[in-house]
C-alpha cells in the first residue's frame, strides 16, 4: 500500500507553491514513498524520554542591543526587483478569496 | 444589547497583536518607523536576501518580559522561536518567526469592570492563555485607485517590527466585556512603556473567537473569527452585529460555519471573507537559525523588581490614601502620566480631594478640547496646585480661574501673576460689592420675596446674579454673607 | 606531471622570493579556468578585472611591507553560494538568476580582508543539494581524473577546480557531506569545520542546523591557513561559536604517536561498497599506525540511521528556507501571469530544478501537519542519539577514521534516475553533519586510477587534531601530490 498517492503530492506541491504536472506528480509519489519506506526505519529506534536536537552546541542565547542602523538605499533595496513602482515592489493582485495566513 | 436569548451564552475571545515601542526591529537592527515612504526601513534581512540570519533584539524580550508579568503570567525560563510558513508577497522569507508550542509566557489574568446589571459594577477576572513574541509582516497595498487594477503594491518596512501576542481565554461574555478588556490591556501596556497600543496607528489590532451555546454547556460552540478591527468602537459593533447573526441562525435551527470575517462600519454588516473549510496548515518548526530563549531566573526578577506600579494597585492606593472615590481613582490612574500629576499636584496643593475634582474636570476638558494628553501639557502639577489655593484663599473666583486653564495647559504659566496681569483678582471689597448686592437686590423683589418666604434656593439665582454684574470676579464667600444678612434683615 | 604541486604554501614562498607578482598568480589562474572550463565546468562565473584590481593592490601592498596575512595576494574560488557585494550569486539556480548580491558573507569577507583574492564562482548543485554537481544551471561539473566522472558534490566546482590545479584554494559547504565527498572523488582535501565554527551569515541556507562553510586545497597545511582566515564568531549568525579560534597552523609539523584512532566498524563493512576503496583506507589507516597512532574499534550503532535522519532534518530546513524565493523580490518571475497564485506557481516551478523540487515536496511533506512528530521530532531525536554515539565513541579515541565515500568518482548520469541511490552514497559524510562535528576528508590512494579519500572525524572545535593527523600523513604519503590527466 504506497504511502504517498498523486493526491498528497499535488497537496503538499500546492502547499510549496510548485505545479506538478499528472506524470511529475506520479514519479514523485514513486520516488517518495521509496525514500519514507526508508525513512521508517527510524520507527524501530527507541526515542522514548530522548529530547530532540535544537541545536548541536549548547550556549547561551545571542541577542543583540537595541540600537537601529539606518536602513538601505531604497534603490539598493530594490536593485534586483523583478517589477517596482518607486519604492515599492510590484506584484500581480491576489485573487479574492485567495489563502493569506 | 446583544439580542442572544437569555438561556444562550455568549463566548469570546480576543487576539490582540501589539507592537513594542523598540527602536529597531524583533530580528535585525533596521529602524522601526512610521508613516516612512515604501521600503526606506528595510535592510538585508528584511528584504530576506538569500543568505541573511535572524539575531534577537534584547530590549523587545525585556517588553516581553514586563508585559508578562503585568499581567500575572508564568514566565518561562525557555521558550523557542519557531517558523510559521505560508506564501504572502509581504512576508518576505514566506514564513513568520514566532512562538508556536513553547511560548515565553502562559496562564495569566486582567481585571475588568463590568456593569452587573443592577446599576453598579463588579469585576471580572479574564484569563490569558499565552503571550508570544513574534515578528510583523509587511503591507500590501490592495486598493486599485493607487495601484492599477492588476496590482499589489508591497512595502516591507513594517515587516520585522517587534510584535507580541496577547491570547484571552474565551472568558468574555459580551461585547461589551470585550471594550473593557481591549481598554484594561491598553492601560497596562502603557503604563509599562512597552507599547503605545494606538489603534488607529494600527499599533493594536485585534481579531476576536466568537461562539454561541446554550447556557450551562461547558463545550464550545462553533466559532467565526472576526479580523481586521481597528477600533474599540468597531469591536464592540462588530462583536454585537456576528453574536445576533449566529443567534439568528440558530434560532432558525441552523448550524455555525466556521469562517474568517470582516466587519463592514459603514454599512454595519458582517462579511464573509473566507470559509475555513481545512485549518491552514503552517508546518510550525523551531527556528534552526535561532537558539533556544533561556532567561535567567535573576533577569526575570530584575525585570519584575523594575515594573512600576499598576493601574488597579494604585487605583486601590488612590482611594485609601487620599480618600477619593472608587470612579475618581479609575479616572486618576488611567494613565500614568496623569495619575503623576495628580500625585504632585496633591503634595503640593496639600489636599486632595481639591485637586482630583479640578485635575478631573476643568484640565481633562481643556485636554480633550486641544486633543492633547496631560504629558503633552504646559501646564505644571505646581501650577494647578498654586490655582486652587488662589481661589481657596478668595484672591480669585472659580470662575476666573476656570477661564485660566485652557491657556495654561497650553502654553503654561505663573496662575498668580496671570490673575494680576488679567485683572481677575476677585473683590472682595465689602463696599463695592454691598452695591453691586442691593443693585441686584432692588432689580429683583420678587425672589426676595421668594426668599424671604421659604424657599431659600432663590439665593443661588441672586448670587449668579451679583457675579454676573461684577463680571465674575466678586469673592463668592462675602456676596454670599452680604446678601443673606440683607435678605435676612 | 611534470610541475611540481602549486599549493597555497608553494606559491607564498614564490611570491615572497619575488619570483611572480599577485598579477602573474591572478592572470595564470584565469587563463587556466578558462581553458579548462569547456571540459571540466568547474566554474560559474568568473571575475577577472576585479581579481586583477586586487592582485594590484595586493601587490603594492607587498611593495610597502604591509602583508595582511599569509594569504595576501592569493588566487582563491568560491562556491556560487557564498553572496559577493557586486557579483552574481546564482547557486547555479535558475530561480536566483540575474541577482546581484548587495553584500559579502562573513567567510568571504574575512578571506577579502586576508588579502586572498577570489578569482571566480564555482560550479555546484543547486541551492547545495546533491553529490554529484550535475543538478546545476550551469551544466554538470566534471573531474579532472575522468572527465566522463563526476566530481562528486555539491562542491564539485571547487573540488575541480583545485584538483586541476586552476586555483590552489577554493571555499565550498557542507551540509550532509559536499565539501568532503567531492574532495575524496577529486583527490583533494576538504575540510567541513565543527558547526558554528564559521559564520553562515552570506551562505545561502539549504538546511541551517547542517550547513557550514568548509575549504578545499592540496593539503592540511593549506586548509590550516584558510580555515584560520575564516573562523570564528559573528555577531551576525546567531548559531555562531564564541569560542577563539586556535592557531591552526601551530597543529602543522606534528606527529601522532600515541594519538588513538577509532575505526567504527559499522563503517567498514564488506557490503558497503567499492573492496579497493575499503583496503586503500586501510592501508592509509596502517600508514598512520607506523606513524606511532594507535588504532581501536569503536561503535556508532545508530550510523544505519544517519541518512535518513539526515534527508528528513535537510529537507525539512530546505523546504522553508527556500520559500523566500518567490519572484516578488529579486531572481526569476515569471513572464505573463494571471495572479498572484499563478506567479508563484511559475516562478518556483520554473525556477528550481527538478532535485530540488523533489526536496522541497518531501519535507513540506514532512513538516505537514499530521506528519511532524512521526517524521520530523522523530528525527530530531534520532539525531540526539547519533550526537552521543559520537560522544561515546571520543572517549576511547581522539578521532575517528573512516572512507569518506563507499565509491569513488561515478560516471556523470548514473544515478540521477534513482534519488535513493544518490542519497546513500552520503552514508558515511552526513553523521558529522547531524552531530556537527568537524570532518576532513584527505587523499589517500587511487582504486582503478580514481582517488580515494580516507576520512577523519574529531571532537567538537578540535579541527587541530584532524589537521595534525592529515598533515603527518601527507608528510609521509604523496597521494595529494598526484596530479590528473591534462586536459585534451
Amino acid at each position: 500500500m504506497p504511502r504517498i498517492a498523486r493526491a498528497d503530492v499535488e497537496r503538499v506541491a500546492s502547499l510549496a507553491r510548485l505545479s506538478v504536472s499528472d506524470e511529475e506528480a506520479d514519479r514523485l509519489a514513486a520516488e517518495l514513498d521509496s525514500l519514507l519506506e526508508y525513512v521508517e526505519t527510524l520507527r524501530q529506534v527507541d526515542t522514548d524520554g530522548i529530547e530532540p536536537t535544537s541545536h548541536v552546541i549548547p550556549m547561551a542565547t545571542p541577542m543583540r542591543h537595541d540600537r537601529s542602523v539606518p536602513g538601505l538605499d531604497p534603490e539598493l533595496a530594490l536593485a534586483n526587483a523583478p517589477e517596482r513602482h518607486g519604492s515599492a515592489f510590484v506584484v500581480p493582485k491576489v485573487i479574492e478569496g485567495e489563502d493569506e495566513g | 444589547m446583544s439580542e442572544a436569548r437569555p438561556d444562550t451564552e455568549v463566548v469570546i475571545g480576543l487576539e490582540v497583536h501589539t507592537h513594542l515601542r523598540t527602536e529597531s526591529k524583533l530580528f535585525s537592527p533596521a529602524p522601526v518607523t512610521y508613516g516612512e515612504s515604501p521600503n526606506h526601513s528595510v535592510d538585508l534581512i528584511c528584504l530576506a536576501l538569500p543568505g541573511v540570519l535572524p539575531v534577537l533584539n534584547e530590549r523587545a524580550v525585556e517588553f516581553a518580559i514586563r508585559a508578562a508579568l503585568a499581567t500575572h503570567c508564568k514566565v518561562h525560563a525557555r521558550s523557542v522561536f519557531a517558523r510559521k510558513n505560508y506564501f504572502y508577497p509581504d512576508l518576505p522569507k514566506g514564513y513568520q518567526i514566532s512562538q508556536y508550542e513553547e511560548p515565553i509566557a502562559t496562564g495569566g489574568w486582567i481585571e475588568i469592570e463590568v456593569e452587573d446589571g443592577a446599576g453598579g459594577s463588579a469585576t471580572r477576572r479574564i484569563g490569558l492563555t499565552r503571550i508570544h513574541m513574534e515578528e510583523d509582516a509587511g503591507k500590501s497595498i490592495h486598493d486599485s485607485e493607487v495601484t492599477g487594477r492588476d496590482s499589489t503594491y508591497v512595502d516591507l518596512n513594517r515587516s520585522g517590527v517587534p510584535l507580541l501576542e496577547i491570547v484571552s481565554e474565551p472568558d468574555l461574555r459580551s461585547a461589551a466585556e470585550a471594550g473593557a478588556y481591549l481598554r484594561a490591556l491598553r492601560s497596562i501596556l502603557r503604563y509599562i512603556d512597552v507599547s503605545d497600543a494606538d489603534m488607529e496607528k494600527g499599533h493594536f489590532r485585534c481579531d476576536a473567537n466568537v461562539s454561541l451555546r446554550p447556557r450551562g454547556q461547558t463545550r464550545l460552540g462553533t466559532r467565526t473569527e472576526l479580523k481586521n478591527l481597528n477600533s474599540f468602537r468597531f469591536v464592540e459593533e462588530a462583536l454585537e452585529a456576528e453574536i445576533l447573526r449566529q443567534a439568528a441562525i440558530l434560532d432558525e435551527g441552523g448550524t455555525i460555519q466556521q469562517a474568517t470575517l470582516a466587519y463592514d462600519a459603514d454599512s454595519r454588516r458582517i462579511r464573509v471573507l473566507r470559509l475555513k473549510e481545512n485549518a491552514d496548515d503552517y508546518r510550525y518548526f523551531p527556528d534552526p537559525d535561532l537558539v533556544p530563549l533561556v532567561l535567567p531566573e535573576d533577569q526575570i526578577e530584575r525585570v519584575r523588581s523594575q515594573l512600576p506600579e499598576l493601574a488597579d494597585r494604585r487605583s486601590e492606593r488612590f482611594r485609601s490614601q487620599y480618600g477619593l472615590s472608587a470612579y475618581d481613582a479609575h479616572l486618576l490612574t488611567a494613565s500614568r502620566p496623569l495619575a503623576d500629576f495628580f500625585e504632585v499636584a496633591a503634595s503640593a496643593h496639600g489636599q486632595p480631594k481639591p485637586v482630583a475634582n479640578w485635575l478631573l474636570r476643568d484640565v481633562l476638558q481643556a485636554l480633550r478640547e486641544q486633543d492633547r494628553e496631560i504629558e503633552d501639557a504646559a501646564i505644571t502639577p505646581q501650577a494647578l496646585a498654586a490655582l486652587i489655593r488662589l481661589v481657596e484663599a478668595g484672591r480669585t473666583t472659580a470662575a476666573s480661574a476656570r477661564q485660566l486653564i485652557p491657556e495654561l495647559v497650553e502654553r503654561g504659566g505663573d496662575p498668580e501673576a496671570m490673575v494680576r496681569e488679567r485683572g481677575l483678582e476677585a473683590v472682595s471689597d465689602a463696599g463695592v460689592l454691598e452695591q453691586a448686592v442691593d443693585e441686584v437686590l432692588n432689580a429683583h423683589a420678587e425672589h426676595c420675596e421668594r426668599y424671604r418666604a421659604g424657599e431659600k434656593k432663590v439665593l443661588n439665582f441672586l448670587m449668579g446674579q451679583v457675579m454676573r454684574s461684577t463680571g465674575g470676579k466678586a469673592n463668592a464667600a462675602v456676596v454670599r454673607e452680604l446678601l443673606t444678612r440683607k435678605l435676612d434683615e | 606531471m611534470s610541475e611540481p604541486l602549486a599549493t597555497l604554501g608553494s606559491l607564498r614562498a614564490a611570491l615572497d622570493s619575488g619570483a611572480v607578482s599577485s598579477a602573474d598568480l591572478v592572470e595564470a589562474c584565469v587563463t587556466r579556468a578558462r581553458a579548462s572550463q569547456e571540459s571540466l565546468h568547474a566554474f560559474a562565473g568568473l571575475r577577472a578585472e576585479g581579481a586583477r584590481a586586487d592582485a594590484q593592490a595586493a601587490d603594492a601592498r607587498r611593495a610597502r611591507g604591509e602583508l595582511r596575512s599569509p594569504l595576501d595576494g592569493l588566487p582563491v574560488a568560491i562556491k556560487d553560494n557564498m553572496v559577493q557585494a557586486g557579483e552574481l550569486t546564482t547557486c547555479a539556480s535558475r530561480i536566483l538568476e540575474g541577482f546581484v548580491s548587495p553584500y559579502t558573507a562573513t567567510a568571504v569577507a574575512r578571506l577579502e580582508q586576508a588579502g586572498a583574492i577570489a578569482i571566480g564562482r564555482t560550479n555546484m548543485d543547486e541551492f547545495a543539494m546533491g553529490s554529484s554537481t550535475e543538478h546545476s544551471v550551469y551544466g554538470p561539473a566534471r573531474n579532472p581524473w575522468d572527465r566522463e566522472r563526476t566530481p562528486g558534490g555539491s562542491s564539485g566546482g571547487s573540488a575541480a577546480a583545485v584538483a586541476a590545479g586552476v586555483v590552489p584554494g577554493a571555499l565550498g559547504s557542507d551540509t550532509g557531506g559536499s565539501i568532503r565527498q567531492p574532495a575524496s572523488l577529486s583527490g583533494v582535501v576538504g575540510l567541513k569545520p565543527t558547526y558554528g565554527r564559521v559564520s553562515r551569515w552570506g551562505l545561502v541556507a539549504f538546511a541551517s542546523s547542517l550547513d557550514q562553510v568548509g575549504v578545499l586545497a592540496h593539503t592540511a597545511a593549506d586548509c590550516a591557513w584558510l580555515l584560520e582566515a575564516i573562523a570564528g564568531h559573528d555577531s551576525r549568525d546567531s548559531t555562531s561559536l564564541p569560542e577563539p579560534v586556535p592557531r591552526y597552523s601551530e597543529a602543522l609539523g606534528g606527529d601522532v604517536s600515541g594519538l588513538v584512532l577509532g575505526l567504527p566498524r559499522e563503517y567498514f563493512v564488506e557490503e558497503g561498497g567499492d573492496p579497493e576503496v575499503l583496503s586503500a583506507v586501510r592501508e592509509a589507516v596502517s600508514e598512520l599506525e607506523r606513524a606511532g597512532a594507535k588504532v581501536r574499534e569503536v561503535s556508532l550503532p545508530h550510523t544505519r540511521y544517519a541518512v535518513a535522519t539526515y534527508y528528513l532534518i535537510a529537507t525539512a530546513e530546505a523546504s522553508s528556507n527556500l520559500a523566500r524565493y518567490d519572484g516578488v523580490r529579486y531572481g526569476h518571475r515569471a513572464a505573463g501571469v494571471r495572479n498572484l497564485a499563478d506567479m508563484y506557481q511559475r516562478t518556483r516551478s520554473e525556477g528550481f530544478g527538478n532535485e530540488v523540487k523533489r526536496r522541497i515536496i518531501l519535507g513540506t511533506y514532512v513538516l505537514s501537519a499530521g506528519y511532524y512528530d512521526a517524521y520530523y521530532r522523530k528525527a530530531q531525536q534520532v539525531r540526539t542519539l547519533l550526537r552521543r554515539d559520537f560522544e561515546e565513541a571520543f572517549r576511547d579515541c581522539d578521532a575517528i577514521a573512516t572512507p569518506t565515500s563507499p565509491e569513488t568518482a561515478f560516471r556523470i548520469a548514473s544515478k540521477t534516475d534513482d534519488p535513493l541511490t544518490m542519497y546513500l552514497s552520503d552514508i558515511y559524510t552526513v553523521s558529522a553533519n547531524l552531530a556537527g562535528i568537524p570532518g576532513v576528508s584527505i587523499p589517500c590512494g587511487f582504486a582503478k586510477g580514481l582517488p580515494v579519500g580516507l576520512q577523519l572525524l574529531g571532537r567538537a572545535l578540535d579541527e587541530a587534531t584532524l589537521l595534525r593527523i592529515a598533515d603527518a600523513f601527507q608528510r609521509r604519503t604523496d597521494h595529494h601530490r598526484q596530479r590528473p590527466p591534462e586536459a585534451p
